[in-house]
């Protein structure tokens, strides 16, 4: 077990032992240790590691270290500048777990529920890769590979998360079985870019690695009138909401079925862009 | 150790004033020992092989690696219990360990000692199990064609109640196919224990139960132990709500630690705890009832399956109560009701809050509010023209002769003004932390329920309480092996022993087999009139002695002396004694309670099968998110007949505990199974309410007419409130969306796709 104090001990530990398991918050390693899904024979913890544990503005890029904990995105100053991932990080497990739980653990655990994952997917979020070798950086959409399998290289953590400031308003919704402290059934963040003139969508728990919905991306931004603010009419949010749908690619499992989590990612398609609409046509 | 809160207290609580509870501060702060906290210096630690199939032939089973596993001390199997191979509560069906066959997924097949955790983990690795994969038996509906599960047979017990006129028609007749699905009683401290081997061949166990002395007679019995040599105490309970009335750990403990010489102590983990206690029945309820067109009703019939999985636990009694309350708490002169419990390689079920009440009460309030639909009548009219009173005869033929407030229970529920306005904050809306809604996607609806159980043991059962009483130096010392889970028998032991003694001081000693005989199960809301009846006898008992000591003592008369804040006084005045100088040698006694006897049913399911029974409405009001068929419980309103409030802190407490299990069952609790696999043994997939789930639980009225029998008039309050919530929310969503929703809980594709697509 190392316990670094800094990232240049973390990635020595990882290069001398490059099948540690990495350990930040913990909330998805010990539940699966203590389930005895997961034996672990080296541990590196980052937890310890201050700069994981900053983030920063530098002009219009958000940057996060990988250790910044859920409730810290709960905080009103990141809330201010990506206000779909603080309310992605508010829907995380418990206070406890929110209080434990990090950013890069979420990526890192790469589960198709993962909260943060459509925010950053929506964000084309960037990762810093590093190991005693080299730092790569890698959008989340291609870090995550499948069902809990990223490219992360033995040997390598992520250090940090990176991602834009964007202008415009920004939803998440999730939908689970119970009104807080849920692992999502299906859930959705959508974000107006004004600058890009692009609506941004990408779909949580209907897929086995983060989805963008592209092709109602290039529907709801088309029929978007972004000089004059005039609304598209009910037709077209219906269209876009039916063509998130067809994007989702969901199982059916113990949480919900496959139908359902299509036809709610359709509702909060619908929802959420709505939402947006009003807000981004009043001044 | 805590300072507890109770010591700011000047004077302490007597009976009808707030005792906070003495582990409640501890338990918040993380202070109280849990059966889970035990430990000794010596001791191993124990693990417990299980079934990974719902049913098998065991063609061997193989410990010899196992055995080499280095810190390992013992592996044991089925041929190593000691005594009996089998236990149970009502009948020993059910194998301490699986020998030629499992019948449920995690039923126990080996047990193993190590000096450390990690050593049992790899010990239980190292055991090779050959089973032969066998189909399970798992529809309720078909099991008595199919092979027998167990020797006893499929059928564990079916009543074929009759009552009245058979050949009685109604002029308005609706008829429904109702639901319920399996729920956990989600107690938060998992089955944990230690057991004590001593040197001249007997054992202590230390465990969290509901019931010592069943306990102790049981793992007597497998042990091959007289019933004396086996010693139980009480250790930390986490919840149990029914699921600790049954053995767990309990032999498992007992034979390693006598295997090995040593204290072995064991924990479930969560899954291993959905795997390790019985549940709530399934069950699956046609009906049909019959009124006349003023609303009379004038018959009902029903058909009830419960599954009682692979053991029969105290099925038997389960659905004795689903079968005699099947109707509710409603004049029904005539009624035919089959009821039958069988048996599935299901996991098993049990008792949990409720026993047998919930799931009819689901399916008869369901039933009422068809009626009154039908007869164009208002479902609380419906309701308050059928309820019963006092004099009343029950679907068993057998006469209401105590309090049945069942009229006042309606009226002061219904009557309550709503509180509940339509939220703003998106947290609060269906949907939660997850902000899927806004305001203009959520239907309101409100509805109301009744429902009604039995307190006590029924059907005859010798049913039992004892406990003693000392004084010495003005201090009580109480003895009862009454099992606290939660209930508050602590605050209201102490109480009842201040209030008929007149001390501030009472001690009540742990809970154990060793000082005094059987109290009975902490269930069936029995305990504040079992044992809170033995402890008021006994105390009355020693007051009496020491009256009459004085009187004797100092030429004055017993009759006129009165016990007031410490002393003893004579009301003619020229005699006063501090209580705690009275007498020099201490005054006992000794009690074993009984409630009046009962009488088994006959073969039409008649006769005085009860004792007593405790009513309760609720009116619930939700918001659905129909599209999302997301759900919201927005307000919960309650009356309840409680005989006489006792404690009103913990008064307040079961009826919003018992509530929010009641909402857990209607909107999210399920144990899923599928072919005998429980496919969410976690509390990440087994979802109980949070505080966005739980409304707050208004209290209309406690309905207080003192119960013949009772002590203080009180009756146990512990059920009911678990009973008609579940049925108040499912019809709060039925008014919401215009569904039928003939299930619970209701799911969110029950509401957005009802005709069952997906």
């Amino acid at each position: 077990m190392t316990i670094a104090t800094s990232l240049e001990d973390a990635c020595a530990a990882l290069a001398a032992e490059p099948n540690s398991v990495i350990v930040a918050g913990g909330t998805d390693l010990m539940v699966e240790v203590n389930r005895g899904s997961r034996c672990v024979e080296n541990v590196v913890a980052l937890d310890r590691i201050p700069e994981l544990a900053d983030w920063h503005l530098t002009g219009d890029e958000l940057r996060f270290g990988a250790g910044v904990t859920f409730a810290e995105i709960c905080e009103p100053e990141i809330a201010a500048l990506v206000p779909a991932l603080a309310q992605a990080a508010r829907t995380v497990g418990s206070p406890q777990i929110r209080n434990a739980a990090t950013l890069g653990g979420n990526i890192a655990t790469a589960s198709p529920a993962g909260d943060s994952i459509p925010v950053l997917a929506a964000l084309d979020a960037v990762l810093e890769l590093r190991s005693t070798e080299a730092i790569r950086e890698v959008p989340v959409t291609e870090f995550i590979t499948g069902v809990k399998a990223t490219c992360l290289m033995p040997g390598e953590l992520i250090e940090a998360v990176r991602v834009p400031v964007l202008d415009g308003p920004q939803e998440f919704c999730k939908v689970g079985t119970r009104n807080a402290m849920v692992i999502s059934v299906a859930s959705l963040a959508l974000l107006v870019d004004r600058s890009a003139r692009r609506i941004r969508v990408a779909l949580g728990s209907v897929s086995p690695i983060p989805l963008r919905a592209s092709e109602a991306e290039d529907h709801a931004s088309g029929h978007l009138d972004w000089d004059s603010g005039v609304q598209p009419g009910p037709e077209v949010v219906r269209e876009f909401a039916e063509l998130v749908a067809g994007s989702a690619n969901p199982i059916d499992d113990h949480r919900g079925s496959a139908a359902y989590r299509r036809h709610a990612v359709r509702v909060l398609a619908e929802r959420s862009l709505t939402r947006v609409l009003n807000r981004v046509s009043s001044p | 150790m805590t300072d507890l809160a109770t010591s700011e207290r000047t004077v302490a609580p007597r009976i009808g004033e707030n005792a906070p509870r003495p582990d409640g501060v501890p338990k918040v702060v993380g202070a109280f020992a849990f059966s889970s906290d035990l430990h000794h210096d010596r001791m191993l630690w124990g693990g417990t092989l299980r079934s990974t199939h719902s049913s098998a032939r065991i063609r061997s089973v193989d410990v010899s690696t196992a055995v080499a596993v280095t810190g390992v001390h013992a592996v044991l199997v089925s041929d190593d219990v000691p005594g009996q191979k089998v236990f149970g509560l009502e009948y020993r069906d059910q194998p301490v360990l699986a020998g030629d066959v499992v019948r449920y997924e995690g039923e126990p097949v080996a047990i193993v000692a190590a000096d450390h955790p990690e050593a049992v983990r790899m010990a239980l690795e190292a055991i090779v199990v050959d089973y032969e994969v066998l189909v399970p038996v798992v529809d309720p509906m078909t099991v008595e064609e199919a092979e027998p599960v167990h020797p006893d047979g499929n059928l564990v017990r079916r009543i074929h109640l009759r009552h009245g006129n058979q050949d009685v028609v109604g002029d308005v007749q609706v008829e429904g196919t109702y639901e319920v699905a399996m729920q956990d009683q989600a107690f938060l401290g998992p089955e944990s224990g230690m057991a004590v081997p001593a040197d001249d061949g007997s054992i202590d166990l230390y465990v969290a139960t509901q019931w010592l002395h069943s306990d102790r007679d049981q793992v007597a019995d497998c042990m091959g132990l007289d019933p004396e040599k086996v010693r139980l105490t009480l250790a930390g309970v986490g919840g149990a709500f029914g699921a600790r009335e049954d053995l767990s750990l309990h032999v498992h403990l007992c034979m390693l630690a006598r295997h090995t010489g040593r204290p072995v102590k064991m924990v479930y983990s969560r899954e291993e705890s959905f795997h390790g206690h019985v549940h709530r029945h399934p069950a699956q309820m046609w009906y049909r009832h019959h009124a006349d067109r003023d609303g009379t009703l004038v018959r009902v019939e029903a058909h009830l399956i419960l599954d009682g999985g692979a053991y029969a636990s105290s099925s038997s009694a389960v659905i004795a109560n689903a079968t005699c309350f099947a109707a509710g708490p409603y004049r029904v002169p005539s009624a035919e009701i089959d009821g039958a419990v069988v048996r599935t390689n299901n996991p098993p079920c049990g008792a949990m809050r409720g026993f047998g009440a919930v799931q009819v009460c689901f399916a008869h309030e369901a039933q009422m509010d068809r009626l009154a639909g039908a007869l164009g009548m208002d479902p609380v009219a419906l309701r308050l023209q059928n309820a019963l009173v006092p004099g009343d005869e029950l679907l068993t033929g057998q006469t209401i002769k105590g309090t049945a407030p069942v009229a006042e229970v309606i009226r002061t529920c219904a009557d309550h003004p709503p509180g509940a306005s339509m939220a703003v904050d998106p947290l609060e809306l269906p949907g939660g932390a997850g902000r899927t809604a806004d305001p203009e996607h959520v239907v309101r609806g409100e509805a109301f329920a009744l429902g009604f159980k039995n307190l006590l043991f029924s059907e005859g059962f010798d049913d039992f309480s004892e406990a003693s009483c000392r004084l010495a130096g003005g201090v009580a010392t109480i003895t009862s092996a009454c099992a606290e889970v939660g209930q508050g028998f602590v605050t209201l032991a102490q109480q009842i022993a201040r209030e008929v003694l007149g001390v501030d001081e009472v001690v009540l000693l742990p809970a154990s087999t060793a000082g005094i005989g059987s109290a009975g199960s902490t269930s069936a809301s029995r305990q504040t009139w079992m044992s809170g009846g033995a402890i008021q006898e006994a105390c009355g008992q020693v007051r009496a002695q020491l009256l009459e000591h004085l009187a004797a003592e100092h030429g004055v008369d017993a009759d006129d002396l009165v016990i007031a804040d410490g002393r003893v006084v004579s009301m003619a005045g020229g005699f006063e004694v501090d209580l705690a100088k009275a007498t020099t040698e201490p005054i006992e006694a000794s009690v074993v309670f009984r409630h009046v006897p009962t009488l088994p049913l006959d073969e039409n399911g008649q006769g005085n099968a009860h004792v007593s029974f405790a009513f309760s409405a609720h009116r619930a009001i939700v918001d659905v998110d129909v599209e999302l068929g997301l759900v919201k419980v927005v307000e919960l309103t309650t009356s309840q007949d409680v005989g006489r409030v006792l404690n009103p802190l913990q008064t307040v407490g079961q009826l919003e505990g018992g509530a929010a299990q009641g909402v857990g069952l209607a909107v999210m609790e399920e144990v899923l199974v599928q072919e005998g696999r429980i496919r969410n043994p976690s509390f990440t997939d087994y979802l109980v309410p949070t505080a966005l789930d739980m409304p707050p639980v208004e209290i209309a009225a406690l309905i207080e007419q003192a119960e013949p029998g009772a002590p203080f008039g009180a009756k146990g309050i512990g059920e009911a409130p678990s009973i008609s919530s579940t049925a108040a929310v499912a019809a709060a969503i039925r008014n919401a969306t215009g569904l039928d929703l003939p299930r619970v809980p209701v799911r969110p594709t029950d509401i957005v796709f009802p005709g069952g697509t997906a």
